[in-house]
Formats: C-alpha cells, structure tokens, sequence
C-alpha cells in the first residue's frame, strides 16, 4: 500500500509535469464544464440570491429553506433527475444533450446554483440591514440596490462561487450518469478517477486524485491573494 | 475606478455567460464529424477492448464513436430509452428480449471469451486447478466462504445467477453473510474480493487487465459453462427516429464483418489474447 | 445651493404610526419652513429619529399626511432632502467612491460624477482621503464624509440623525462646524440630539419631543429661557424623564 501512495505520487508528478496530452484533455474538460456551470450559476444566482435576501414575500421562509436544503443534493440525485430529463424518452430529450458536455454543465449548474443562491441570500441580507436605509435615502430600493450589495460583498460572495467550483469540481456522481464517462467526450477527472479505481489502477486513479487537488489548491490560492490585495485597497 | 471595475465586471460575467451559453449551444448542434454512441459494457471498457478497436473503425469510416460503459441491464435500458445508436452487451436472453421489444431489428453475435472464478491463493474453498463451476460453487455455498456478486443486473451478474441455478443452488434461500452483493461494476468487484479475501466471478479480459490483484489468483477456469458470448445491436429507428440508424449499423457491419473480426482476435495483453470472434457462428 | 423652487414648507398634519398595536408616534403636528435649523430634543424613545425617518419618506405613517410645498404628498426630485445617520453608512469602497456611488444612483454620469465628487472632496478637505478604504476612516471623518455624501446631491434640506453622538469633543466640534457651513449656505436642517450645548449653539427652533409625542415647538431662545410645559422644564434643568 506504501508503495502504491509513493508510486501515486510519482504519477501526479508525471502527469503535470510531462503535460501527457490525454491527461490535459481531461483537465481541459473538467475546467471548461465546472467553470462554465459556476459562470451559468453566478449569473443566474447571485441576482436571485440578493433579491431573495432583501425583498419580503410570502413563503420567503420556505423558500430560504428549500434552497438551504438543496446545498445538500446529493449530485448523483441531481445527474439522475436530469438524465430523466434529458434522455431522448425525456420532456428535454428533444435537445439531444444526453451523454454532452452541455449536459454535465446543466448538472454542475444544478449543484452550484443552491450554493450561490443561499450564501448570497445571507451575505446581501447581512449587508441590508447594515446599508438599507443609506440605500433607500438615496433612492435605490428592490432591484436597484443588488448591484451594490453584489459588489460590496465580493469578497464572502467569491468564497460562496469557490464552495461552488468545489463542489462541482469534486463530484463524480452527476457528470457520470448525464456525461456517460465517454472517453475524448465526457471524461473528466473525477470519472477519470472512478474509472482506473474501478480497472485497479489504483496508483494511476490516485495520481490523479492528486493532481485534480493540485489544481483546486491553485485556483483557491489565486482568489485568496486577489482577494487579500483588493481588500486592501478598499477596506 | 470602482464604478469602472464594475462595469468590466459585469462585461466579463456577460461575456463568459454568453461563453458558456455557446459552449452548451455548440452541444446542441450536430457535431460537424459524424458520430454514434454505443451502450456497452464495463468489461469491454475496463480490458481495454474499445480503445484498441474504435481508432481503427473512425479512421475507415470517420464515424467516431462515444462509448458509454454500463451494465449491460442498464446499457440495454439506454438503448431503449433511445440514448444510444447501438448496443454491445453480453447476456443472449434478455438481448432477443430486447429485439422482441422491437428496439432493434436483429441481434448478431461477435465473439466470446469466458469467465473465470476469481479466488484467494488460500484457496479456503479447496477448488483451486478445478475445472468443475457447478461442484466448485457448491463447495463455496457449503463451506459458507465469503463470494463477491456484481448485483446489478449485469451480464456477469446475470451468468453468475445462472451458474448458481446449474449448481442446483437456490440462491434467495442460500443467501447469507457469506455472499456479498454490491451493486456496482467489474473492477470494482474484483477490488473488493482482493481486499477481503473473497471468491468472485469474473470476465476473462477484465482478470487479465487488472492491476489490483494483491493475493487472487484464478480459481475455477475452463468449463464450457463459463463460455460468454457478446452480441451486438443497432437501435431500431422505428421506435426512435431520431437515432443514427445508418452509422449505427455501419459500426454493426464492420464489427461482424472479416475487419472488425481480425481486429478483435487481434487484440492482446501480454502477448495473451482476450476475446475470440465467432460471428460466422449462427446461433452463438 | 441650485436656484430652484423651494420643497418647504415640509408639513405634518395629525401624523402617527402604530406597529403592532403599539403608538410609536401619536399627533404630530409639524412645520418646517425654509431656511430654519430645527434641532429635535428629548431623552431617548421619545420619537425623534422615526419623526426624521417619516419625513425623509423611510418610514410610511399609518395615520396623517405628511406634505411639501403647494401640498404634495413627495418631492418629485427625491435628492432635494437629504438624511445623515446617526452610525454612518459607509459602502466598502473608497472615500470617493463612497462620493461617486451616491451620485450614480442620484443620476450623474460619469463625468459630471468625477467632478462634483472632486469638488465635493475639496470642500470638506477630504482630498488627502480620496483614496482610502472609507471603513478604515475614524469616527470623525466618517461622518464628515457622511456629510459631503448627502451635500454632493445639493439637497435643500437635511435631516441628520445625532451626528455626534458617537464622536469625542473635537469631532464633535468640526461637524458642528460643517453644519454651519451648510445653514451659511441657505440650506435647512432638521437635527435630532440629546445635546443641550449642541442645541443651543445651533438651533433656531426646538421641537421638544417626549413619549412619542411633540410636547413644545418653540423658537430656541423661548425654549431655553421659559420652556412652557414641565417635562421640558425639568428636560432643561437636568433631571431624568
């Protein structure tokens, strides 16, 4: 076992630093459908996210509980609902998305979308209560003050868009069912990883493993030090 | 400058959304190469079967193919919801079940190997050099040794069921601790018999390209009984129109036909070969 | 301070507001008329920021009307009024763009926002600061820049929430200082404090407010030298209501 951990390793080190072409492809793929599905869920959740923390409705409350609920999602229920969905005997089978990279985006968006939603809810409210009544005495109410309060929360609201590029980042479930694990189409890391576990290559799945770490390490790092040098300008 | 930042912030969001809306788009639309996808098994797929024949099939056609890799219960589920072109599996019974539904025209044999019970060099049962399945499961149901079952629906699965039933095993009544089914495919099945210490039956190609083995070692090897046969379907455009019916049965053709037959028998690991062609052999 | 047709008299009329079964605020009856600094007096609870709240519109009445000059019920052009916060609001931003977010949303383009920012920042020689996380700023110079916030808009009338209660003598000194420059300028203030000093320094008129009602509305030297009613008797005198 110590020998296969040393040899996963040796592995990850090759295939970062050897750039085997079927292994960047596979990173390449990974990246283009988790940072497509963070984009989708960033446009679509963060307006929806503020607009659910400042504005009162009825069912506001469930609402907030739903998507609180949803964060959890197990993502091999979200691939099999949109395989459901999607699959040509589907309401949305007409698409032909099945088996696509434009289906594992629609999954990842599923996944991320609750996360962007909820966390955005809290970070605009807590600001509300705080700007609120500056807002409104200069006249932006409802819509008009989520901009700001987009912008005046970047920082928490980029660490909420890093929860999500994780979590989508280091599923395997969702992607597996609606991708199909095709190799050259669909083949991610993490089925990359499922995949050579499943044929025993354990040190090569692990290698991986490592390697999909690596990068999730790398674009945390990133945000984080642009996050430290903006903070400091802007307080 | 912040409300500058801004603005480009929200240029930048538009335009990666509008990105990602044509990266979707761009799914949506035909692929510009032509393609089918086949629903098979993960034993085609883990003993590295497909990336030794698809290459040479695209680059004489173009047609490239995806293969998604599944039990056969549910690759055969795939063809007839319509998600795939055709469908490569290993379980005669329920494939003419299939063709009976009218989800494919025909069924046609392509090649076969065998399955091989998988145990510990221990050998706790006392079956190892056998050549007998039926007696050499009896001894694990009698002994109440630990065995490893696919359970799902494969057709591994489905010939394990089937050799219990030859043993004269009724198996719902026999289940106990001993027999452990964990639902999942191949190779992980074989990772988990390495990892106790359990029989297990698996294909011949998927033993031979495994890398996990740790203490098994082949059991039980030899038997016609253990004789797996691969049949091959193109997904009927009758019940899905939309399916690529002429580039599925192009990949049908070729399989069954004197290239694809040359390219499987073709196909080795360490010098051994994995699967043996017979398409020429009408009722196999 | 534009030339423009004035938004005062601002009125009051019969105006209370219940939350909860609970009177919050009960009959106010209120004018303010233009060019006057009205300084809003009482111990704490007795109604002074939400009378400041229902004028600036943050707060809806429940009972009365409320109206501008010539009897309307709003100001068509909402900059004209203009509220400071007790705990200045201060966005996470800069120092200007603190300055040039309030001119955004008040409708400036960018140019035109760059300058009165610019212009602005000098008046209140916060030039030195533009640059600054506004958050990093001390409690002086966080409201002073609360101030030039509401000012960059040319508002005819103010209201300002205790502006320094939270500030030590000195700061307290230099916004009181601000406020003169703003009454030289024409403009009107409606102040709420608990500082007798303050009120008396600045003050050209006192509502005396006490239990969620007005109890005197006086000119401040009537006010200071023979108050009318007991609770501002003993208001003035120190003791506790």
């Amino acid at each position: 076992m110590a020998t296969d951990i040393v040899s996963a390793f040796a592995t990850a080190f090759g295939l970062i630093v050897g750039l085997d072409p079927t292994f960047l492809a596979v990173v390449a793929l990974s990246l283009k459908v988790t940072l497509s599905a963070l984009v989708l869920a960033a446009v679509a959740g963060l307006p929806l996210g503020a607009l659910l923390g400042i504005t009162r409705f009825p069912g506001r409350g469930a609402t907030i509980v739903v998507v609180n609920t949803l964060m959890g999602l197990p993502p091999v229920v979200a691939g099999l609902v949109l395989y459901l969905l999607l699959s040509r005997s589907g309401p949305l089978g007409g698409f032909g998305l099945l088996f696509t990279p434009g289906a594992m985006i629609a999954a990842q968006t599923l996944l991320i979308l609750p996360i962007v939603v909820a966390l955005t809810r809290q970070t605009t409210e807590d600001l509300w209560g705080e700007y609120g009544e500056h807002l409104r005495s200069i006249g932006l109410t409802g819509a008009r003050a989520v901009p700001t309060l987009l912008w005046d929360g970047r920082f928490a609201l980029t660490t909420a868009l890093l929860a999500g590029f994780g979590r989508a980042s280091a599923e395997v479930g969702a992607v597996l069912i609606v991708g199909g694990n095709i190799a050259g189409h669909t083949r991610t890391m993490t089925t990359t990883i499922a995949l050579e576990t499943s044929k025993g290559d354990l040190a090569l799945a692990l290698g991986l493993g490592i390697a999909l770490v690596g990068l999730t390490l790398a674009i945390n790092a990133v945000a984080f030090s642009a996050g430290r040098i903006a903070a400091r300008h802007v307080g | 400058m912040i409300r500058i930042a801004r603005r480009s912030l929200v240029a930048a969001v538009a335009a990666s959304a509008l990105v990602s809306g044509l990266a979707i788009a761009e799914e949506v639309k035909p692929a510009v190469g032509r393609s089918i996808v086949v629903a098979s098994t993960t034993s085609t797929q883990d003993s590295g079967l497909f990336g030794h024949l698809l290459p040479i099939f695209t680059a004489k056609t173009g047609i490239e193919v995806k293969v998604v890799a599944q039990g056969t219960g549910q690759a055969l589920d795939t063809g007839r919801r319509g998600d795939a072109d055709v469908v490569f599996v290993h379980a005669k019974a329920a494939e003419e079940k299939f063709v009976g539904e009218g989800f494919a025209a025909e069924r046609r044999p392509v090649m076969y190997n065998d399955f091989v019970l998988i145990g510990p060099r221990s050998d706790p049962a006392g079956i190892r050099g056998s050549r007998d399945i039926a007696a050499a499961l009896r001894a694990i149901r009698g002994k109440g040794v630990a065995f490893v079952s696919r359970g799902d629906r494969s057709g591994t699965h489905q010939a394990e069921l089937a050799l219990w039933k030859a043993a004269g095993i009724e198996l719902e009544a026999a289940k106990g601790a001993w027999y452990r089914e964990i639902g999942q495919g191949m190779g992980a099945a074989l990772n988990i018999a390495s990892s106790m210490g359990a029989y297990v039956l698996a294909d011949r190609g998927t033993w031979i390209s495994f890398k996990n083995r740790g203490d098994l070692d082949i059991a039980v090897e030899g038997d016609t009984a253990l004789f797996n046969q691969y049949g091959i379907m193109a997904v009927s455009p009758v019940k899905h129109p939309h399916v690529k019916a002429a580039d599925g049965k192009a990949f049908v053709d070729w399989m069954v036909g004197p290239e694809g037959q040359k390219a499987i028998s073709d196909y080795r690991i360490d010098g051994r070969q994995l699967f043996f062609p017979n398409a020429d052999q009408p009722g196999a | 301070m534009r030339d423009l047709p004035s938004i005062l008299p601002l009125r009051f009329e019969g105006v209370g507001l219940a939350l909860g079964g609970r009177e919050l605020v009960t009959d106010l009856d209120l004018v303010v008329e233009r060019g006057e600094t009205t300084v809003l007096l009482g111990p704490n609870g007795a109604g002074k920021s939400l009378l400041l709240r229902l004028a600036h519109g943050l707060v809806t009445p429940s009972r009365g009307r409320i109206t501008w000059a010539a009897g309307q019920e709003t100001v068509a052009d909402r900059r004209r009024h203009a509220m400071v916060f007790q705990k200045p609001v201060m966005l996470r931003r800069s120092v200007h763009a603190n300055l040039t977010h309030a001119l955004a949303a008040a409708g400036f383009g960018w140019r035109r926002r760059r300058a009165r920012a610019a212009e602005t920042l000098d008046h209140f020689r916060l030039t030195h600061l533009a640059g600054r996380p506004a958050r990093a700023l001390s409690g002086g110079e966080q409201q002073r820049l609360a101030i030039a916030r509401a000012w960059a808009l040319d508002p005819e009338l103010l209201f300002l929430d205790e502006p320094t209660s939270q500030l030590d003598p000195a700061a307290t000194r230099a916004i009181e200082e601000l406020l003169f420059g703003l009454k030289a300028e024409g403009r009107t203030l409606v102040m709420a404090s608990h500082d007798l000093g303050q009120a008396r320094r600045l003050a050209g008129r006192i509502v005396f407010m006490s239990g969620g009602r007005i109890i005197e509305h006086a000119g401040a030297k009537n006010f200071f030298e023979s108050p009318r009613t007991i609770e501002a008797a003993k208001f003035l005198a120190g003791e506790l209501l």
